[in-house]
């Protein structure tokens, strides 16, 4: 005989009104050794012109002992909380991204809220250089829900941890950084649906080289993140930019109603490419944090907002698409009003 | 399906709009990397816009193997066939 049901589904309440969301403020840090490329170049055999050419960057930050994955984000939120106008006990989620949190469990954002005097739901995303856009999207969504009235969303890294220092392919890439925003509920719309997605076929086209187990069973001392720099561009440039135009459509703007364009900082030729894909009207200030920054993955994004926004390039209020895409690969996008 | 001599009048356009390089200079016997000083991510560019060009596909796997401008127009020429 099978199980019968008591026939109550129709009475469960999702207890949630719909309403609108927004980034009410958002913040950085950025470590303070400033690494140009003359320090790294003789370990790839390279040249700061090689590098540049190739990436944009001119310098990036490298994390000290003191600059930790919880330190770094709660110097990168505090700014945020205060552009938002809450405090600790404000906030009602913590979303964290990261790919660099040492610690297989517990997860980093319950420390973050502790931080914080906050004993909010907390948990992290692994969605590597999409992770701040995969959490300004179920922020945005828990907001509009009604879950929460302020969700603390933060992208942090010390992929300098995970670099291998002699890989020509990602030594001069990679660097450390938080950036953090506030998602708050709002009167009118200021996050626009997320577009996301994933391809596991290419699963190992950008990833840590060895499992842990491996690592262990296999006395291989610490695993590194490797990237077949080739197949990222072309799944970077020419399979994103249709995603960045859908993010559009589903904002129902266009691309010349943007204030700014904030692509992940992954590589400038990756940018410029991009840009070019997408026809993307001259004037609209496009971010390049890459260049004194390095690729910082979920923390890319927010940095260079929050850059943008200290340098008085992008107006306050004005729209930005913005696309996170890296390992796994996974992709998302949105457009979002400038806090 | 295109003329050996076509592929490589098309691909020297290409490479032109990508790096600049006069189309003249794009000849069956440049390396793409050592004469040509083309690096591996204007490549890729280079990849992509031939395959729309020609309607052909270019495995990302297979792009390593393309040492010369010869050894495209061959690709290229094969996969149309």
């Amino acid at each position: 005989m099978s199980a019968t049901s008591k026939g109550f589904a129709s009475a469960l309440s999702s207890g949630i009104p719909t309403r609108h969301a927004r980034i009410s403020g958002v913040g950085g840090y950025r470590p303070k050794r400033i690494v140009p490329n003359a320090e790294i170049v003789d370990r790839i055999n390279s040249s700061d012109e090689w590098i540049r050419e190739r990436s944009g960057i001119i310098e990036r930050r490298w994390a000290g002992p003191d600059e930790g994955i919880i330190e770094m984000s709660a110097w990168a939120a505090e700014p945020a909380l205060a552009m938002a106008g809450i405090e600790g006990s404000d906030i009602d989620a913590v979303v964290m991204a990261t790919v660099s949190w040492p610690y297989q469990t517990p997860a980093a954002a319950p420390l973050l809220a502790e931080h914080f005097g906050s004993k909010a739901a907390a948990f992290d995303i692994s969605a590597a250089c999409a992770g701040y856009c995969h959490g300004i999207g179920l922020a945005s969504d828990m907001v509009r829900t009604g879950r929460a009235d302020n969700v603390l969303v933060v992208g942090v890294e010390r992929l300098t941890d995970f670099t291998d220092k002699d890989d020509r392919g990602t030594a001069f890439i990679f660097g450390d950084g938080a950036g953090a925003a506030v998602v708050s509920a709002s009167d009118t719309p200021g996050i626009g649906p997320t577009i996301w997605g994933s391809d596991g076929a290419q699963w190992d086209v950008i990833s840590q080289r060895e499992s842990w187990i491996d690592v262990h069973e296999k006395d291989l001392g610490w695993p590194t993140i490797g990237m077949a720099g080739q197949t990222v561009f072309r799944w970077a440039v020419w399979g994103m930019a249709p995603v960045a135009k859908r993010a559009l459509e589903a904002a129902g703007i266009s691309a010349d109603q943007l204030d700014a364009f904030i692509p992940h900082q992954a590589n400038v030729r990756i940018i410029d490419a991009m840009i070019k894909q997408l026809k993307l009207p001259e004037d609209i200030p496009v971010a390049r944090d890459i260049a004194y920054t390095g690729n910082t993955s979920a923390a890319s994004i927010p940095l260079a907002m929050e850059r943008m926004i200290r340098h008085e390039e992008i107006p306050r209020g004005g729209l930005a698409l913005q696309i996170g895409f890296g390992a796994g690969l996974a992709y998302a996008a949105q457009v979002v009003v400038i806090p | 399906m295109a003329s050996e001599q076509e592929i490589l009048e098309g691909l020297a356009d290409i490479v032109n709009e990508e790096t600049g390089i006069d189309q003249g200079d794009v000849q069956a016997d440049k390396s793409f990397t050592d004469d040509l000083d083309i690096d591996s991510l204007s490549m890729m560019t280079i990849v992509v816009n031939a395959e729309e060009k020609f309607g052909v596909r270019i495995p990302d796997d297979e792009v390593k193997n393309l040492k010369t401008v010869g050894d495209a127009v061959a690709f290229i020429q094969k996969s149309q066939a």
